[in-house]
């Protein structure tokens, strides 16, 4: 019988085993860490305290029945499984914020971009036009959606009374309408792009002019020009605007939830904001603001951590997907 | 190693479980040994309304009597609160020692997760005579037999028109069945030029000011519970005979003007409210809007009258939908015995509740109360101290999930106006579902 001996393996250098650190130096660098920990200590704390430990409780309170008084019933998945098989306007809230993510979303940073490359072209007086496409983003939410409001009231609005002036006919309903009370969101949303506006704005006043000169001289037009000297290089700026765009309107919250308010014509008597959020026909029903209603209003907390955590994942997701997908849209990613 | 991660995981979410709970609410201290009743209330209370402007200048002013007639007690009032804010204070532990709701819907979720304390170990202790309230009213009170609030008056619903506007169209009298509505509604209406809505003879919109399913519901007999406990939407017929009836009257006018007009009324609590400016002929109301339009200076001839019946059930003509508003202590409330003293001067006081009556003209919820000289009735307040007494007035049920019920049939009617509802009975039928599964998740 034959044996074969087992090859000799060697071992890396990688993996050998170092050599024992001596020990004032272990002392010395344990000194250097502890140090560190104590510099950072401070923002350790609040992060787990306002962090982790909410974003655990949240985890743990979705799979129990809750509503803050008595003692959390655990109930097992059965709040996820509502969500998807019972929950009246769960889905539709999630149309509902998906239809702002897919055209609020672009439509802001394209008009942004469009105003930004309109500004900077202005010789004189380009910076009072500058303050006045920003100033909008100013404004506080709240205040610029009951100006809103007010604008487009169907009845009293200054929009619908030039409408009728105009002589066009059966006005829109705008707020009022199920199907228009999203787009009227949009107008609202476009108005106050100036933060789009002015990261653009930045970036576009740094694309080299040597660039613009030399595609000029080999023949491009305006729109060769723009297509491949300025695109690329503001590219990463568009898709940070898109990744924080997207984050922000899938927490889309206070101008839902005030235009609805408002349009409803419910007066707030006492029994709270969740019963008419939503209006018209749930038409402004965001899946953030039925999480609100179903926490706060109906004091379901365990079934809004739920919604909670559903909705953390699918932000992260979407951040994920977005910078990975970054290599094909952002102009160098794929070498960075 | 795969094998450890396991019960690490399990430890880990068991000591997440224990940290969480911790953290959370116990059970109601609902059970604590009451003082012995000679014991002499004193300290401070905090007492949070709803009520604003005039009425809350009305309440600090029974307020204050109460103050006066317990020495050693300081009330801190604060308004404007509503339910929901009250309900997370109450949570965070920060709750004021006596609330005060507008609405008998929270009864049901106050009282089951111990957000309002058990009233009764008080009650029995001071002897306390539930007996001089009207039974409707201890009815809706109290939630599975338990008493955690107390009725601080009541509210009725009925119709207000405005005579002259019914004068100039030939009447003089107003509607008694849902027939006649429809038909004074429609002669009542008065378009402008471009074919808009000036003056409405009725408002059927279901979300216009007081316009609700739960305040039209008496007059046609819907009931939203079967015995079993399961949404009656869509079994009984009264709902389908009630919006079939509303929907007709949407048609004449179009939901797209009716939507218009809505869209241009003014503030309901305020001198703008579409009736007290004359653009609404006919109006389902609580009794409250006789101070408003007093206070108001309102410059209409108006009437009041009890909301019309159903055609095929008339025998309901003058009864109405009834609620009131209720108080209760505070889970964790700091000074309960105090403010079991205040509770009791404002609900079984009949000094306290007729001047309160008076002030903010709503109806008071003790027999002795309403005999009581001092209170001051009109022909128009008497509509609703008649409407109060008849026996085919109703409210609507408590549920521990609150008025969840009524906000999703809400929503759906929003659906139902446009005309976007499709087929009534499945429209019914799947907002029945909905309510049954919201209640089943709330828990039994």
């Amino acid at each position: 019988m034959t044996t074969i001996a087992p090859p000799a393996v060697s071992v890396p250098a990688a993996t050998r085993r170092p050599a024992r650190t001596p020990a004032p130096l272990r002392r010395k660098r344990r000194k250097h860490r502890l140090f560190v920990l104590a510099l950072m200590a401070p923002w350790l704390l609040g992060f787990c305290i306002f962090f982790v430990y909410p974003l655990m409780a949240t985890v743990w309170f979705s799979f129990t029945r809750y509503n803050l008084l008595s003692p959390p019933e655990f109930i097992g998945l059965r709040n996820y499984t509502f969500f998807f098989t019972s929950d009246p306007y769960g889905l539709q809230s999630v149309r509902n914020t998906l239809w702002l993510v897919i055209f609020v979303v672009p439509i802001r940073i394209l008009f942004a971009l469009l105003i930004a490359q309109l500004v900077i072209r202005i010789k004189r007086g380009g910076s009072v036009f500058r303050t006045i496409y920003y100033l909008p983003a100013l404004a506080p939410p709240v205040a610029a959606t009951l100006a809103f409001c007010y604008l487009f009231n169907p009845a009293t609005g200054p929009v619908n009374q030039a409408l009728a002036k105009l002589g066009i006919g059966g006005q829109p309903l705008w707020f009022s309408d199920p199907a228009l009370a999203k787009p009227t969101l949009l107008i609202l949303s476009v108005w106050g792009l100036g933060d789009v506006m002015v990261i653009l704005l930045a970036v576009l006043l740094q694309v080299p002019v040597e660039q613009y000169e030399a595609a000029q001289l080999d023949g491009a037009n305006v729109l060769q020009r723009f297509r491949y000297v300025t695109l690329p290089f503001i590219s990463p700026v568009l898709w940070f605007a898109a990744v924080t765009g997207v984050i922000q309107m899938l927490q889309f919250f206070t101008q839902a939830a005030v235009a609805s308010s408002v349009a409803s014509g419910v007066a707030p008597v006492g029994g709270g904001l969740g019963e008419r959020l939503g209006y018209p026909d749930n038409a402004m029903l965001t899946f953030p603001i039925w999480l609100y209603s179903k926490g706060f209003a109906s004091f379901q907390l365990g079934y809004a951590c739920a919604m909670a955590v559903m909705l953390f994942a699918v932000s992260l997701a979407f951040t994920v997907v977005l910078l990975r997908k970054s290599r094909v849209f952002v102009y160098g990613a794929e070498e960075a | 190693m795969t094998q450890l991660r396991i019960p690490r995981l399990a430890v880990g979410l068991a000591a997440l479980s224990i940290i969480t709970a911790a953290c959370t609410a116990t059970e109601s201290n609902s059970s604590e040994p009451l003082p012995a009743p000679t014991a002499t209330a004193s300290g401070t209370v905090t007492f949070w309304h709803f009520f604003t402007g005039r009425e809350a200048e009305a309440i600090k002013q029974v307020v204050n009597d109460f103050e006066a007639s317990h020495p050693g007690v300081t009330v801190k009032v604060s308004s404007g609160q509503d339910d929901e804010k009250m309900r997370q204070a109450i949570a965070a532990g920060k709750g004021p020692d006596v609330g005060l709701s507008y609405s008998t819907d929270i009864v049901g979720n106050f009282c089951s997760t111990g957000a309002w304390r058990d009233l009764q170990p008080y009650i029995d202790r001071d002897q306390v005579d539930l007996n001089q309230l009207v039974p409707v009213v201890r009815a809706y009170t109290e939630y599975q037999g338990v008493r955690c609030s107390m009725p601080v008056l009541a509210d009725t619903y009925g119709l207000y028109y405005n005579k002259k506007l019914l004068a100039d169209a030939g009447y003089t009298a107003p509607p008694k069945t849902t027939s006649e509505l429809t038909e004074m509604a429609k002669k009542l209406t008065r378009f402008k030029a471009n074919g808009d809505i000036d003056v409405i003879g009725f408002m059927p919109n279901l979300d216009y000011y007081e316009n609700s399913p739960a305040h039209w519901a008496p007059h046609w007999d819907a009931h939203w519970f079967n015995d079993d406990g399961k949404s009656a939407l869509a079994t009984d017929p009264a709902w389908q005979e009630m919006l079939t009836w509303q929907k007709q009257l949407v048609d004449f006018y179009t939901h797209q003007k009716l939507t218009k007009f809505s869209a241009g009324k003014g503030d309901e609590f305020s001198a703008a409210n579409d009736f007290e400016r004359g653009k609404v002929a006919m109006m389902l109301d609580g009794e409250w809007r006789i101070a408003f339009i007093t206070a108001d200076k309102a410059n209409i001839d108006y009437g009041t009258a009890p909301f019309p019946a159903a055609d095929d059930k008339s025998d309901l003509y003058g009864g109405g939908y009834v609620s009131g508003n209720i108080t209760g202590i505070s889970k964790g409330a700091k000074n309960p015995e105090a403010g079991w003293e205040l509770i009791k001067y404002l609900t079984t006081d009949t000094g306290a509740i007729v001047k309160l009556a008076n002030g903010i003209k709503n109806v008071p919820t003790t027999t002795e109360a309403l005999a009581s000289p001092d209170l001051e009735v009109d022909d128009n307040f008497r509509t609703f101290l008649d409407i109060f007494a008849h026996p085919g007035s109703a409210t609507s049920p408590s549920t521990k999930a609150g008025a969840e019920y009524q906000n999703l049939f809400g929503t759906w009617l929003v659906k139902w106006q446009t005309g976007r509802a499709g087929d009534l009975t499945a429209g019914l039928e799947g907002v029945a579902k909905q309510i049954d599964d919201s209640l089943a998740l709330a828990g039994p």
